[in-house]
């Protein structure tokens, strides 16, 4: 897909940088008014209303903007959207209105809408910035839907405010409250990345992540390493100390932040710094008896 | 380089037995530890199966199978090396069950241990990794998610509200009834007896410390005394203390080692502020009964108690700035 399309924002909004299980941003939101679907679907299309109007109208004004007093700026516009969405959801949704309560003006200091205006909006044209912010609109309608249908069923047994005969008497109802949130929000969140690693290694475009090794302690003296897939690589400290630095900031982004950024711009991360990663050696077992000796091995 | 070292000795350590301090071995696993634990609970266990019935057994069969089953499974699952037989399972379940009402649903009792087991637990990394006592997770669960249902302890005749809660409306209530245990409760927390007499089994067995039940007593007592409304009156204070879980918890859930602190100075500091919480609940907070919610709190606070009171270490000196 074309960079910058309005196809390939939405797609990036939705899936791969969805903005509440990948950013992991607005969570105020995402964890407070999740209730039930039908509030995880208002607030969602409300937000996703103010975020497309706000990026478009930020985009257009980008190069009036000072760069100094863009805060403001950004925050004028998004009031004013937050201000009319207020408005007309007090007059026409007034249930759902009562039911999102203060979280309807808090769209204000929403952190999605504040992200996409800082690292988007304000740098790019108008129709790009529209269909991203619908592209994560939808994203995080999307997410809250599903948090919020999810802790609807099992924490109240009803779907979408039907009850589904006598089952909440079954149903814990520590789903509809605050632990419940943070419970399914974390599961989602995990089974998203399980499913989208799934399909990475599928088709070849998952990166390994690579361990940098300073002190040659390889994978034994990691606390992870029995759940890591990952190889540790011995850096050769005396000999190249800019590979360090190079192979650390290679190796900040870890799954898939560093699938998403690295494998768009082409290059195999930090492919410098697999010293050993074509040998065995790595394995966390070999790895703690003779570091050195397998580092070495690797670089022949 | 230490961590390096513990890790790459494993191999050399399990053929040589080689292996960082400390180097002194006993004879005492955990798999025997939980026995005690489990033995010393029996007497309770028993009494409540005598007092409330069948259903009871029920209740607490039902919970220990469940949890063990629960952990099997997951380790099962996760492929980790299967740990049911250390008993902690078990264990966590008995405890669950004994903190549940005698006429509680079977299918919310195995919601519980599930929950126990998987979230609290085994989601945690497993036995010794946990940050909050798993029964008393599950049981904090059960109370939060059927409120009703916990809270119901009618039996047989008995019903209304239990010894404890009219005490706090301000009735008068037979303190005898309430020591050996001819009262409404959860199936463990009956009789003030018989937990004492497994409690003091596993003193004198030396597997948990006196200090923290020690302390939490007392303190629950001074702070019952300054601010129960009653001053000292010997009468509120047996029935405070042998009302509700205090006796329970106090023995058998605050001294989990897992999530208990092991200095002496921190144990002592846990014990007070659990007492303290448990006073504050019970006094000031609208329900009757707050131990449980005292020591999953507790729990939490351990990381900061044993910062604040570190191990001295053998031949420690404090430097001279």
């Amino acid at each position: 897909m074309q960079e910058n399309s309005p196809a390939e924002r939405i797609y990036n909004g939705i899936i791969k940088e969805n903005p509440t299980l990948v950013i992991v941003l607005g969570m105020c939101p995402t964890l407070a008014v999740t209730t039930s679907a039908m509030n995880g679907i208002g607030m969602g299309l409300s937000t996703t209303v103010v975020l497309t109007l706000s990026n478009l109208f930020i985009s257009l004004f980008r190069n009036i903007i000072p760069d100094k007093i863009r805060i403001p700026a950004f925050i004028v516009i998004i009031a004013s959207f937050v201000t009319i969405v207020d408005m007309l959801m007090e007059g026409f949704t007034p249930a759902l209105y009562a039911q999102l309560g203060i979280y309807i003006p808090l769209i204000v200091v929403n952190c999605i809408i504040f992200g996409r205006a800082e690292a988007y909006a304000s740098k790019a044209n108008p129709v790009s910035a529209l269909f991203d912010g619908i592209g994560m609109g939808l994203g995080f309608t999307i997410s809250i839907t599903i948090i919020g249908f999810i802790r609807e069923l099992i924490g109240a047994g009803s779907i979408f405010g039907t009850p589904i005969g006598n089952l909440s008497d079954f149903m814990p109802s520590i789903f509809v409250m605050a632990p419940g949130a943070f419970m399914v929000l974390a599961t989602i969140i995990t089974i998203r990345a399980y499913i989208i690693n799934r399909i990475e290694e599928k088709n070849g475009t998952r990166l390994e992540v690579v361990h940098t090794d300073e002190d040659g302690a390889g994978c034994a003296g990691c606390a992870f390493k029995d759940n890591c897939a990952g190889k540790s690589t011995k850096i050769e400290t005396a000999a190249a100390a800019p590979a360090v630095s190079a192979a650390k900031a290679a190796a900040a982004p870890v799954n898939n932040a560093a699938a998403n950024t690295e494998a768009s711009a082409g290059s195999k991360a930090a492919t410098h710094t697999e010293a050993s990663a074509g040998s065995k050696a790595a394995a966390p077992a070999d790895a703690s008896s003779d570091n050195k000796a397998t580092g070495k091995e690797g670089d022949k | 380089m230490g961590q390096t070292q513990g890790a790459a000795g494993n191999e050399t350590a399990a053929l040589r037995n080689v292996s960082s301090n400390p180097h002194i071995r006993d004879s005492i696993t955990t798999q025997k530890i939980m026995c005690y634990v489990i033995l010393s609970l029996l007497p309770t266990t028993i009494y409540g199966v005598y007092h409330f019935g069948i259903q009871a057994l029920l209740i607490v069969l039902c919970t220990v199978a469940s949890a063990v089953l629960f952990e099997y499974l997951y380790e099962k699952l996760m492929h980790l090396p299967i740990t049911i037989k250390d008993g902690s399972a078990a264990l966590t379940g008995l405890l669950l069950a004994l903190n549940l009402p005698p006429r509680f649903p079977i299918w919310a009792a195995v919601l519980g241990s599930a929950f126990s087991i998987i979230v609290v637990k085994m989601l945690f990394g497993g036995l010794g990794q946990n940050f909050m006592n798993p029964a008393l997770g599950g049981r904090c669960f059960l109370l939060i998610s059927f409120a009703g249902l916990m809270t119901n302890f009618s039996y047989d005749s008995f019903t209304g509200a239990t010894y404890l809660a009219r005490l706090k409306a301000g009735e008068m209530v037979n303190s005898y009834d309430m020591v050996i245990g001819n009262e409404m409760g959860t199936i463990g927390e009956g009789s003030v007896i018989w937990i004492v007499l497994g409690a003091c089994i596993l003193i004198l067995l030396g597997v948990i410390d006196l200090r923290i039940p020690g302390s939490y007593i007392v303190s629950f007592v001074i702070f019952w005394v300054l601010f129960g409304g009653h001053g000292f009156d010997p009468y509120y204070i047996t029935a405070q203390l042998s009302g509700g879980g205090l006796m329970l918890g106090a023995f058998f859930m605050a001294t989990d080692y897992v999530t208990s602190p092991i200095t002496t100075k921190g144990k002592i500091i846990y014990g007070i502020i659990l007492g303290v919480l448990t006073g504050v609940f019970r006094v000031f907070a609208s329900g009757a009964e707050g131990v449980s919610y005292a020591i999953i709190i507790s729990n939490l606070l351990v990381p900061l108690i044993e910062r604040w009171a570190p191990l001295k270490c053998f031949g420690y000196v404090k430097s001279e700035k």
